[in-house]
């Protein structure tokens, strides 16, 4: 059985593996971090937050400083999918930020049947108002 | 108090002894400061003997949710009359609410509109009343009596918020409380507006009321009053306002008698206790459908509000079975003389409300969701600070700490079948408004702030975009009010408001929901000025998630040396409407543009001068690669982003007159980013041997745990530390002094100091 875990990470709960969910490229031991399996990027802010008003002018432009943080870009090895961001203090250690007890995962999901593909959660939908 | 340990020479006191001892302390206490036992504590009361009995008479479930439906109806009439009568901008755009507590003085039931966390830490003020003024032969609990609350130390979230709260009986017996409270902004601080950033300690933070006594028999006691009055820069307001909230009491305790006249005190007593551990349990099991997990993730404030620095926020979430346990631990020493530290029940507040509010909105609003969910925290830390230190600006803690909460929930909440709400990224933090005060047009002194502080962007969800400026993450229901109404109260115009700050994006498969700008200047006062009391302006306040981004960051602009109504009536062409035209184009000639971190302390404005800022974005979901290109371009259209900032981006290609999309060259494109991707990162092993460092950077003053060791704490250098168990001072020297001491070595350096004596 697969567990889809975050929007492109998924784990088989046979291999014990996380998985990417776009290519299903085999990333890392679900015992462990995922992210030991994928690539990283040390992505300068500014190029995802443009500066908006005239850097060579002003200390704040609307970017953060580069040299106060940095973004963490972290991807598939096989399909290149952006699986995780995260905005980092510059030579903070990355975080381990998903731990997953894997023999209760085991057990929760063999309780509940096969796994379905994850449930988005309640739509708003439009009342159609009194129907007698 | 809390119970004391008696150390004696090898010989323990008797039970009989320590009983005297602890009757002795309690009847010779000279001060009834805050007490943990009540502060510390979030959960339900245990039940009492009067609640078994009445739940042993009432039990229906039907009669319960008849009766529950009766209590709300009459906390949402409550609600109501606050919004509309109040004085106080923050009553007439829903920074108010009231609710019903159980004898005992839990929150059970809320009014459905309003900031659900002012009512969720009522219940500490109700308990240090229950606790010390029943039985005090001085003070007293009776039919008809008020007590006031505004001291944050004693449960609150900051001194700006007043609660009106009463006991109600039924032949003569005490059955339940309710409470009313407001946002009433000023309370006599250091600063109008009643959070002070400049606060370097609680004196410096205005009125600070304990519970008290100041309605009896119904009737506001005139010379408490007029202390109380004397004591704000707002009089009128104090006034009216007490008059208000007292008012919406007993609108509720109306509804309650009727209750009480219907069914009896038994079906009330049981419905309020019945709902609270109904809830409890429901939370219970809910949480047992996650995932056993721990998640980890940080948010860094990158201020203090009078200075740059680098603020950790740890958070370490964990779930097994039934258990939740939120570890903030780790998170930034409490600063000795910052106001931006939080006591632990105001940042329990908040957590609440990710689930109240983002998680579980059906369930009935009160304190019993939170009831169940574990807090740790380092002692006197920035999430749990002492009694010493100042706390005027908790919400950059509390906000922040809500963002933690909320990035390590969604990561519970994907794989879960059973969901109630969307898995959902950060939603915007930071209260980017203007706080104003002075003398008004009409003479009045008043001092309060912009409702568009509820305007934050909305952080988007799994399958949709983020909404724009849709809500504060502290009350969904609330509003962001009339500016022009306002106006008419206010020396100041918006000169523009609610335009969506282009570029201010957070990029995503669906992107957060953006902020817009607003432009201020003063008109008709010599005495009139601003603030701004915001974190976020060289480090995002979010994370994104799932490969998404969080928002940029937000600056504030100034311009002076220009009266821009003169250039409204002499040359309106020269005006543009968004910061970055002013900024770049510098239009005014002769006027000075600067920018600065949105922690303004109050500052006296000139007629004409322009303070500028924005709201921000709620964070993005998901890779931006899988982006709509049609979502692109409309957001183009709608002036969210510019066109090349669209492209570069999203590698979305597309005709720069039509805009028609080339969906084959988009496909091309974003397939060339995925591979350009893999080509430019490093395996993660490699990765960390070059970045991961043992010590925070030295060019940066960093506060909190660096890494996995949450045992250290660092308090701005790598050299100077704290054991996480073991508090110390923490003292920020005055931002002037250390632009004084820049300045004189500069002058040292090339020999000016002209012989100047030391």
């Amino acid at each position: 059985m697969k567990v889809a875990m975050t929007e492109y990470l998924r784990i088989d709960l046979k291999s014990e593996k996380w998985e990417c969910r776009v290519c299903d490229h085999e990333i890392a031991p679900a015992r462990g971090n995922y992210k030991e399996g994928l690539l990283v990027h040390d992505r300068d802010p500014r190029e995802i937050h443009p500066p908006i008003i005239d850097p060579d002018k002003y200390r704040f432009t609307f970017s953060p400083d580069p040299e106060w943080v940095r973004i963490l870009e972290y991807c598939c090895p096989s399909c290149g999918t952006q699986v995780e961001t995260e905005y980092a203090v510059p030579g903070h250690p990355p975080l381990y930020d998903m731990e997953v007890d894997l023999e209760a995962l085991k057990a929760q999901w063999a309780a509940r049947g096969e796994a379905a593909a994850p449930y988005a959660g309640p739509a708003v939908v439009r009342d159609e108002g009194h129907g007698h | 108090m809390n119970d004391m340990s008696i150390a004696g020479r090898g010989k323990l006191p008797s039970a009989e002894e320590a009983a005297l001892v602890k009757k002795f302390l309690n009847d010779t206490t000279l001060f009834l400061g805050p007490d943990p036992e009540i502060m510390q504590n979030h959960d339900l009361m245990p039940r009492t003997a009067d609640e078994d009995e009445a739940i042993a008479k009432v039990a229906d479930s039907h009669i319960i949710a008849k009766i529950r439906d009766r209590i709300q109806a009459g906390c949402d009439e409550g609600y109501e009359m606050v919004e509309q009568m109040g004085a106080a901008p923050g009553a007439k755009w829903g920074d108010v609410i009231t609710g019903v507590y159980s004898a005992s003085g839990d929150l059970a039931i809320a009014s459905a509109g309003g900031v659900l966390i002012f009512s969720a830490l009522v219940h500490h003020p109700i308990k240090f009343i229950i606790k010390n003024w029943i039985n005090d032969p001085t003070v007293g609990v009776r039919e008809g009596d008020g007590f006031i609350h505004n001291d944050s130390r004693y449960g609150n979230v900051h001194n700006t918020d007043q609660s009106m709260i009463l006991p109600i009986f039924h032949k003569g017996r005490l059955v339940c409380w309710v409470a009313s409270t407001v946002h009433e902004g000023e309370n006599g601080a250091i600063e109008p507006g009643g959070m002070p950033s400049m606060a370097e300690s609680p004196s410096d933070e205005g009125l600070k009321m304990s519970p008290f006594k100041v309605v009896e028999n119904y009737q506001i006691k005139r010379d408490i009053l007029t202390f109380l009055q004397n004591s704000v820069r707002e009089p009128k307001l104090q006034y009216e306002d007490m008059k208000v909230k007292l008012f919406a009491c007993l609108r509720i305790k109306q509804r309650i008698e009727e209750t009480l006249n219907t069914d009896g005190p038994e079906a009330l007593v049981s419905t309020l206790r019945l709902t609270m551990e109904n809830v409890r349990a429901e939370v219970k099991r809910r949480i047992s459908e996650w995932p056993d997990m721990t998640v980890r993730t940080y948010i860094i404030q990158d201020s203090t509000l009078r200075e740059n620095c680098v603020v950790k926020i740890n958070c370490k979430l964990t779930k097994t079975g039934d258990r939740l346990i939120f570890d903030f631990r780790g998170s930034a020493p409490e600063f000795t003389n910052r106001a931006t530290n939080t006591i632990v029940a105001g940042l329990k507040g908040m957590l609440a409300q990710v689930f109240l509010c983002y998680v579980w909105p059906d369930l009935p609003r009160g304190q019993a969701a939170f009831a169940p969910i574990e807090v740790i925290t380092d002692p006197h830390s920035i999430v749990n600070c002492s009694y010493d230190a100042p706390n005027s600006q908790s919400l950059m803690s509390i906000f922040t700490g809500f963002t933690a909460g909320q990035h390590a929930v969604a990561k519970f909440l994907y794989s879960c079948p059973e969901k109630f709400t969307k898995v959902h990224a950060p939603t915007f933090n930071m209260i980017n408004t203007f706080v104003w005060g002075g003398v008004s047009q009409h003479g009045e002194t008043l001092g309060n702030l912009c409702a568009d502080l509820n305007g934050m962007g909305a952080g988007a969800t799994v399958d949709r975009d983020g909404e724009h400026a849709l809500a504060p993450i502290f009350a969904t229901m609330a509003d962001i009010g009339e500016q022009e109404l306002n106006e008419e109260e206010v020396p100041f115009l918006q000169l523009v408001s609610k335009k969506m700050t282009r570029d201010a994006i957070a990029p995503g498969k669906y992107r957060g929901g953006q902020g817009y700008t607003m432009m201020v200047a003063t008109k008709d006062s010599e005495q009139w000025g601003f603030m701004t009391v915001c974190q976020g302006a060289k480090i995002p306040p979010l994370q994104g998630l799932f490969g998404g981004y969080a928002c940029g960051c937000y600056p504030l602009s100034k311009v002076k040396g220009v009266d821009v109504y003169d250039v409204l009536l002499n040359t309106p062409e020269k005006f543009k409407h968004s910061i970055e035209e002013i900024m770049n184009e510098q239009p005014f000639e002769g006027a000075s543009y600067t920018t600065h971190h949105m922690g303004m302390g109050f500052e006296i404005s000139k007629r004409g001068e322009l303070f500028m800022i924005s709201q921000g974005a709620g964070a993005g979901y998901g890779d931006l690669l899988e982006r709509d290109p049609r979502g692109v371009i409309k957001d183009i259209e709608e002036g969210l982003i510019s066109p090349a900032v669209a492209a570069r981006t999203y590698k979305v290609a597309f005709d720069p007159e039509t805009l028609a999309i080339d969906e084959k060259a988009t496909e091309e494109a974003r397939a060339a980013e995925r591979k350009a991707r893999i080509a430019r990162s490093r395996p993660y092993s490699e990765f960390v041997k070059d970045w991961s460092k043992p010590t925070p950077p030295t060019h940066l003053q960093y506060f909190g745990a660096w890494g996995d060791d949450v045992e250290t704490l660092y308090m701005g250098s790598p050299e100077k530390t704290r054991d996480a168990e073991v508090p110390r001072p923490n003292y920020m020297p005055h931002p002037k002094d250390v632009r004084i001491a820049e300045l004189e070595a500069r002058l040292a350096a090339v020999g000016a100091m002209g012989g100047e004596k030391q």
